[in-house]
This record gives C-alpha cells, sequence and structure tokens, in this order.
C-alpha cells in the first residue's frame, strides 16, 4: 500500500475505542475480552489499520463495531470464509475473527472444522457463553446436557460439543481457552496467538449474565485451572493437550493446551503469494503469457 | 443455408469419445473453419452413452443442428440410437468386428472397419477409434500430415513408440478408407484465418483472467467445474490464487472477503450451489463489496439432471437473496461473449460496488466454439471505480465509508491503508459504518441509506446498453430469446427466411437492468413475437410481462435437458403462424 511517511508514536488503548461503546447487557462477559484484544494490540504495538477485526452475527459478533480497526461484520457463521478470503488478498494484515458459540459451532461449525486444517494465519476468539443471546436465549452447542433453556424448556437432551477437543481434532496449531474474568491471563493467550503463525484458536468462557443462570462468573470461578500453573505441562504434546481437552466438572482447564510451529500457513504455502501479497501484484496478465493461454486453444 | 459437415461419435463413458473429438476439432479449426460442439452426456464415469457432435463449415457454426454427415459409433448401442439420424450422402464407420449395423437410410453409405485385422487390438485398447479417425477424414478429402501433427501433439508427453505406433495406426485407417470408401462430395475447404476452440468455461475463466481476477474459488459442480479446472490449471501462470472450498456458502464469503481486501473475486457455481450462496449475495450488496459470481445453469430443480442444459434459473437470480438491493445480471450470447462479458460485468460491480451475476448454462458452458483469436482480449479496458489505495497527504478521521452522495456510489477504501479505519457490515448502517440495526436503530438513517443504495441502479442502467433488434425490419415474426439461444435462434432466423418467412430476432444480453421500455420500443411494431427459451414456465417472458405488461403472440419452450436446434424452431414458428398453437414444445429427436 503506498503510504505517507508516518511518524512512528507509541499505539495505546485509545487508538482502539471504537466509534460508539458496547452495547451489551451491563456485567457481559464480552467486555473482558474486548478489553484484552485491545490490550493485548497495543502490548503488540500493531497499528490499528494493520488489523482486521471479522465477525459473524450473535452479541460477541458485534465486537468489530466497539474497537476501532478495519472491521467487519458478516453474515452469521460466515466469519471465517471471509476471513480467509481477506487474509489470502493481503496477508501482510493481523486477521481477528470475533463470534460467539451459536455462530462458529453451531451454523458456522463446518467452515470452523475446513479454516483449522486449513491452518489459515489468523485467531479466532469464540466469545463461549453456553447460549443463544441476541435471540433471547436457546440453548447453543455448547450448551450442557439438560440446560433449561426457552426453545429446550425440559432441559437439553443433547450432549455439548467439546471446542477444544474439536479444534485439536481437526488439526488446529494453536488450541487454548481463557476466561473472561481472568485478564491477565487472557491478553497473554491473545497475544501468543496473534504472533502464532498460523490457526489459532481461543474459546473464551464469556458467561451470559441475562440467559444462562448455568455457568456464570461464580460457576467457572472456582473451576477454572490454568496449565501455565502446571510446569509439568507440555503444550506441544498432542495428546496430552487432548486428554486435558476432556477435562470438565470440578476442573476445568484454561490456558495454551497445545501450539505446533513446523506447519505452513495456508498463505505461506501458497507459491502465487511468493510475488506478494494478492493486493499489491500486478492484475494484468503479461502479453506472452496470454498468448500462451491462447495458444494452448489453437 | 450455411454450408457445414458434421460429425457425431457416440460410445459408453470411458470409451474415449473426447479425444477423437478433440482430434477433428483441431483439425478442422487449423484450416481454417468454423465449429461448435456440443456433447450430450450422462452423469456416470464409465458405462451409459456419451454423444459428441463437431459441426463445421467456413461459415460461423452458431449451433449443432442434429443432422450428421458421418457418424462413428463406438459401440452396437451408439450405432442404434443415432442410426436413423443419417440420410442421403452420409456415412457411418463402425468397428467391423464387434458393430451390427442397422438398416440405414437410402443413399447412406456403411462403412466397415476390420479393426482386427488393421491392428494389434490386444494391444491397443482404443484401436477402432483412431482408425476411425484416420478413415474419417480421408473421406473429408483431409490430407493425412494434419492428422499426423495433431497425434504428436497429443502423445507427446509419451514415448516415441507410443506416438509412432498411434500414427501408424491413424495411416491405417486413412489407407484403407481411401481404398475401400467413398469420399463425401463436399471435401471441407479451407481458410486463412486459424481458430481458437474453446468451451465456455474455459472461455469465462479466461475472461476472468483479462478482467484481472486475482483469486477465485469454487466448490465442484457440474456443469460450472470447468471454470474451477481452468483457473486451478492456470493459476501458477496467471498469478491467481485458487481454493477449492468446502461449500458454496464458504465460496461466496471467501470471494467476498477476498474482495473487501481490495482484489477482483470470482466464483462459479450451479444452481444448486447458487441456493446456498444467496445469502452472501445480500453481503455483497449491503456492505457494497463488488463480487462476480458464474452461474451454469443445469436442469432443474434440486439435483435435477447434472448433465443436462436449462435456462431455469432466471427467477432465482432476480430473487436471490431477501430485501431490495441493486445488482447485475448478464447471460452472455456465445462462448466469444462468455470471455468478454467477464471483464464487462467487473468494470460494472467495481464501479457500483454490487454483485455481478452472469448467467451462463450448460450448452455454453461444456460446448465447444471456434473463436478469432483477436477476440479473446487479454488487455481490456479495466475500471476499479472509486476505489482509495493510497492515504495521500490529506487527513481521513472523518472518512465515511457509507457517504450519502448522488450516484449512490461511495468511495472505496482498500484495508490496510492508514487513517482510513472502518467497519462495514451486514447489518444496516449509519454512513460511518455504525450498526443502526440495533441500539441506534433511526428510521431516517435507514430510509437515507436504501435510497443511496438503490440510486446506484440508475448509474448501472447508464452502463449497460439496451438490447438491439438483429435482421429485417417489419419482419412476418421476431423471436426473442436470452443468452445461450442466440446462435440457434440467428440459424432458425436464417431458415426461416429461405423459406419465405421474414423473421428477425432480439437477443436479450443484460438482464438485470432490463432496458423494458427500450424492449418495448423496439416490440411495438413487431407483427409477430415469439420468446424462445430453455424452460417450462417461460421464465423470461414472466419476467418481460411483470417489467413491462408485454405479453407476446407465442412462446417457444423446451424442457427436456437438450438444447434447441434450428428446425425445432422452424418447425414451431410455422405452426404457431398457422394459428396452430401459441405455445411450442418441440420434441427432442436424438436420444442420450
Amino acid at each position: 500500500m503506498a503510504t505517507e511517511a508516518v511518524v512512528p508514536q507509541a499505539i495505546v488503548m485509545a487508538d482502539f475505542k471504537g466509534k460508539v461503546d458496547p452495547d451489551w447487557c451491563p456485567g457481559c462477559g464480552d467486555f473482558g475480552v474486548l478489553a484484552a484484544v485491545q490490550k493485548a494490540l497495543v502490548e503488540l504495538q500493531i497499528p490499528k489499520h494493520e488489523v482486521a477485526t471479522i465477525s459473524g452475527i450473535g452479541c460477541s459478533s458485534n465486537f468489530p463495531g466497539f474497537i476501532d480497526t478495519y472491521g467487519m461484520h458478516t453474515l452469521h457463521g460466515r466469519s471465517l470464509p471471509v476471513a480467509t478470503g481477506m487474509k489470502m488478498a493481503n496477508h501482510t494484515m493481523t486477521v481477528l475473527v470475533t463470534g460467539g458459540d451459536g455462530d462458529g459451532f453451531g451454523i458456522g461449525c463446518g467452515h470452523f472444522v475446513h479454516a483449522t486444517r486449513r491452518n489459515v494465519d489468523l485467531l479466532y476468539l469464540v466469545m463461549d457463553n453456553q447460549i443463544y443471546g441476541l435471540t433471547t436465549g436457546q440453548t447453543s452447542p455448547t450448551s450442557r446436557l439438560g440446560m433449561k433453556t426457552k426453545s429446550m424448556p425440559f432441559g437439553s437432551i443433547e450432549s455439548p460439543l467439546n471446542p477444544v477437543s474439536l479444534a485439536l481434532a481437526a488439526g488446529a496449531t494453536f488450541v487454548a481457552r481463557g476466561f473472561s474474568a481472568e485478564q491477565k491471563h487472557l491478553t497473554e493467550l491473545i497475544k501468543q496467538g496473534i504472533e502464532h503463525k498460523g490457526f489459532s484458536f481461543i474459546d473464551v468462557f464469556s458467561p451470559c449474565v441475562t440467559y444462562n443462570h448455568d455457568n456464570t462468573f461464580q460457576w467457572f470461578r472456582p473451576r477454572v485451572k490454568k496449565l501455565e500453573d502446571n510446569p509439568e505441562y507440555d503444550s506441544t504434546d498432542w495428546g496430552a493437550a487432548m486428554e486435558k481437552s476432556l477435562m470438565w466438572g470440578d476442573e476445568i482447564p484454561i490456558g495454551k493446551f497445545f501450539e505446533r510451529t513446523d506447519l505452513p500457513t495456508l498463505h505461506g504455502a501458497e507459491p502465487v503469494l511468493k510475488n506478494g501479497p494478492l493486493v499489491q501484484q500486478d492484475s494484468r496478465i503479461p502479453a506472452d503469457v496470454a498468448k500462451t493461454f491462447i495458444d494452448e486453444l489453437m | 443455408m450455411r454450408q457445414s459437415f458434421s460429425v457425431g461419435i457416440g460410445g459408453a463413458a470411458g470409451q474415449g469419445v473426447a479425444t477423437p473429438g478433440d482430434i477433428f476439432a483441431k483439425i478442422f479449426s487449423r484450416r481454417g473453419l468454423h465449429l461448435n460442439a456440443y456433447n450430450a452426456y450422462q452423469s456416470i464415469i464409465r458405462g451409459g452413452h456419451t454423444f459428441l457432435t463437431v459441426r463445421t463449415g467456413p461459415d460461423k457454426i452458431a449451433t449443432t443442428d442434429g443432422k450428421l454427415d458421418l457418424l462413428i459409433p463406438l459401440n452396437q448401442d451408439t450405432m442404434e440410437r443415432h442410426m436413423r439420424l443419417l440420410s442421403a450422402g452420409s456415412a457411418c464407420l463402425y468397428n467391423a468386428d464387434l458393430i451390427k449395423p442397422g438398416t440405414p437410410a437410402d443413399g447412406v453409405q456403411l462403412c466397415p472397419i476390420p479393426v482386427s485385422k488393421l491392428a494389434d487390438i490386444s494391444r491397443n485398447k482404443v484401436a477402432q477409434n483412431t482408425l476411425a479417425i484416420g478413415a474419417g477424414l480421408s473421406m473429408m478429402g483431409i490430407g493425412f500430415p494434419a492428422l499426423e501433427s495433431v497425434l504428436e501433439e497429443q502423445f507427446r508427453k509419451k514415448e516415441k513408440a507410443v506416438i509412432d505406433e498411434n500414427v501408424n495406426l491413424a495411416r491405417a485407417g486413412y489407407d484403407y478408407a481411401t481404398q475401400n470408401f467413398k469420399p463425401f462430395a463436399w471435401p471441407l475447404p479451407m481458410t486463412d484465418t486459424r481458430y481458437a476452440v474453446l468451451s465456455g468455461n474455459a472461455a469465462m475463466a479466461m475472461g476472468g483472467a483479462a478482467a484481472g481476477v486475482k483469486f477465485y474459488c469454487a466448490y465442484p459442480m457440474s456443469p460450472s467445474t470447468g471454470v474451477l479446472h481452468w483457473m486451478a490449471e492456470h493459476a501458477r501462470k496467471a498469478n491467481i490464487m485458487v481454493r477449492q472450498v468446502e461449500d458454496e456458502i464458504g465460496v461466496i464469503n471467501m470471494t467476498i472477503g477476498a474482495a473487501h481486501a481490495g482484489v477482483r473475486a470470482m466464483c462459479a457455481t450451479s444452481g444448486g450451489g447458487f441456493a446456498l450462496m444467496s445469502e452472501g449475495l445480500g453481503l455483497s450488496a449491503q456492505a457494497e463489496i463488488p463480487i462476480v459470481v458464474i452461474d451454469c445453469q443445469r436442469a432443474g430443480p434440486s439435483t435435477g439432471v447434472p448433465t443436462k442444459t436449462e435456462q431455469g434459473d432466471l427467477w432465482q437470480m432476480l430473487g436471490a437473496a431477501f430485501g431490495d438491493y441493486p445488482r447485475v445480471i448478464g447471460a452472455p450470447l456465445d462462448i466469444a461473449d462468455s470471455f468478454k462479458m467477464i471483464p464487462e460485468i467487473f468494470n460494472i460491480t467495481d464501479r457500483f460496488q454490487c454483485p455481478g451475476i452472469v448467467l451462463c448454462d450448460l450448452l455454453l458452458s461444456e460446448g465447444r466454439l471456434s473463436v478469432d483469436p483477436k477476440e479473446l482480449d487479454f488487455h481490456p479496458p479495466v475500471d476499479r471505480g472509486e476505489l482509495i489505495t493510497s492515504n495521500g497527504s490529506n487527513g481521513h478521521e472523518a472518512y465515511k465509508r457509507y457517504k450519502i452522495t448522488e450516484s449512490g456510489v461511495s468511495p472505496r477504501v482498500i484495508p490496510g491503508v492508514p487513517g482510513y479505519t472502518h467497519t462495514v457490515s451486514s447489518d444496516e448502517h449509519d454512513e460511518d459504518g455504525v450498526l443502526i440495526s440495533d441500539e441506534y436503530t433511526n428510521s431516517v438513517k435507514r430510509r437515507a441509506m436504501m435510497e443511496k443504495r438503490m440510486r446506484k441502479e440508475n448509474g448501472i442502467a447508464a452502463a449497460v446498453p439496451p438490447p438491439q433488434l438483429l435482421g429485417p425490419a417489419n419482419a412476418d415474426v421476431t423471436l426473442i430469446g436470452w443468452g445461450s439461444t442466440y446462435g440457434v435462434i440467428d440459424e432458425a432466423c436464417e431458415l426461416l427466411r429461405e423459406a419465405g418467412i421474414s423473421a428477425n430476432h432480439l437477443p436479450i444480453r443484460w438482464l438485470v437492468p432490463l432496458h423494458g421500455d427500450a424492449i418495448v420500443d423496439l416490440l411495438k411494431g413487431a407483427r409477430r413475437t415469439i420468446i424462445v427459451e430453455n424452460n417450462f414456465s417461460g421464465q423470461f417472458a414472466r419476467y418481460l410481462r411483470s417489467e413491462t405488461s408485454f405479453v407476446p403472440d407465442g412462446n417457444i419452450r423446451k424442457y427436456d435437458g437438450e438444447p434447441f436446434l434450428p428446425h425445432h424452431i422452424v418447425e414451431a414458428v410455422k405452426e404457431q403462424l398457422a394459428g396452430k398453437t401459441k405455445l411450442s414444445v418441440p420434441a427432442h429427436e436424438i436420444m442420450v
């Protein structure tokens, strides 16, 4: 991109303040996630015009409007393909994808698996509140068995999906879980996720204070245990990560489950991008190349 | 009547019908002959029945016509299905060891080839095909060297022995025919022109490359997959990123993501895949991100007949995605036009920041046409519209992505440029991108944004020319078609004129914007108007009526999966002129 010389200035929290204040319910877990993302970008000193924040639809998907970056508020469940296309066309951008559990694991689950296996270099942050909030409280793919909601008033009879295990099984190269109330820890995970070259997935417990009376801040607080507190835990061990991901109950692990750095990213593996970001490449077919295309048909 | 010569080659899928077709096409086009090829096939990889027709001649060949001069049946089934298409002067070349001829019409030459005597059939499974190509060319009066050079190219990756074996086999067939069969009365002429032979799918892919497409993605779906194949094969030479995506929902959204980042992005599918894309089409419109989607129509609804043609997706395109928004829909008239239309529609979608749809069909997608290479212009005019690619020297904090303007077009910035950060959205939004779908709901702003977007329709209408009437004024009959029926109607008009019925033709190339007033103006003096289309309900007739109140005198429709042949239209016009019916549905006589 042709740009005028800009005198470098330290990047501060105010740079990332959105045009409007979040209209989430007071006390919503998503406030903590927004602050952690802004903090991570400041700590990494990434200029806002180099960041694309792309979401689907839902409470947490309103996120791009509340942070000043190049934002994209797409369709329900479709943030990952949009983000993939954007990253492929301009891989110099830092791409953040934000959304909820319904958006990512319900309607968008197919894309989640495929963006994961493609190792698209982006950070996918799911604000997982185990409920559909913006549609006023229905069962989500991560709602617990037996949970009562407006759509399943007598309790869910379906087992919830395990996002961390699913991401590991689909081949994610960075898998973590955070908790909105653990600001510092979450900020650290986001920084690592942004810096990781490949598909980074963070499932964040971001409690819904209006519709989910089961998985509240109070419920999570005594249960979450940081993997980082266990010096023996090896986040390069996929088997150990899978095993940890299955833990649920009195102890729920949060932190970095897994990371591997030996696989190429999608844009790194694409020969066409060796000539630079697509958006900066010449889009004209040289006359000699055009001639070969026509000669094939003669 | 246009002088032409048609070869039909039929067999089971997997028997190698395509190769002889390609070889004949190459030889004809290198003689400076025009050609048009259509492959009638089934959704089966091995077995079933495939029937390829190549029609050639010195003048433009706009369609196949169902008549055969040479039939090459590769199995008994083909002999039985198509022998009846042969009439006096034509010939049938077949493997005498395996195939029994039926009873031909008078004057049809039966040409049995003693394949096991001329070839070692234990070594070469497609010996009969190669022998028949050689024999056929001899009878057409084409010298052997033309075939020799094509075979050498065909097998260039193989060792010399393989090339020699095939050349010798072809020569054996050629010599055998020279000695034993009667040549055709009309030896194929030669001209100085040389043509490229290509499918509509290759044409659209190349048109994309010419338009500067940098990102293409797709999910395989017949009959659109050829676009993906061309793109994938040529991606590295053309510097286009090509991705195969998990489904068409992913496809359109990935296309939108790439387009938003600032490159021209395109995708192709067929009706079923398009149905999955429709919500994404609305996102393109609402977020004002230009994309081009190609829909290669096949016979529907649902899975329908995947290998058969139809013009049945028009209303899906008109109604795709909910809400009102500006869109542009073009239907290329032939394979050369399939190339040309892509850069044109990109210029419109870029200027007006809206989705563009190219409505093609199997007939064009998978058919083959000879095209003057000069028509394949890889440096067409490119207009990216109001696109901000640099931050210049001004302050931009007040940048409004959806600024309300008279044209409805708001300057678009490529993400990454400092000073222009903003959010684009599928939700309704204010000029600066802030959502007005939730806390900030505002009926005045909503109305203003709707009107801003819809004002772009005026600009689009001015950017697209109205259709034109072809042929004599004051004709007895005016035939109206859209998209791929252009060629067959053109030839039908010619045949009608030869039969003493003057006919003219109104081909519709742009469906949206339609230019309804211009169409009504053109048609108001017409003596008898007939709409010709490849679907059951008269989708275009209904559309034209809804836009203009115009009702034609008659309709000719076909929905059996096969394209119109010129005589179908000629006979239908005659029966309508005789007052026998107002709706003709011609029966297809070639059984595939």
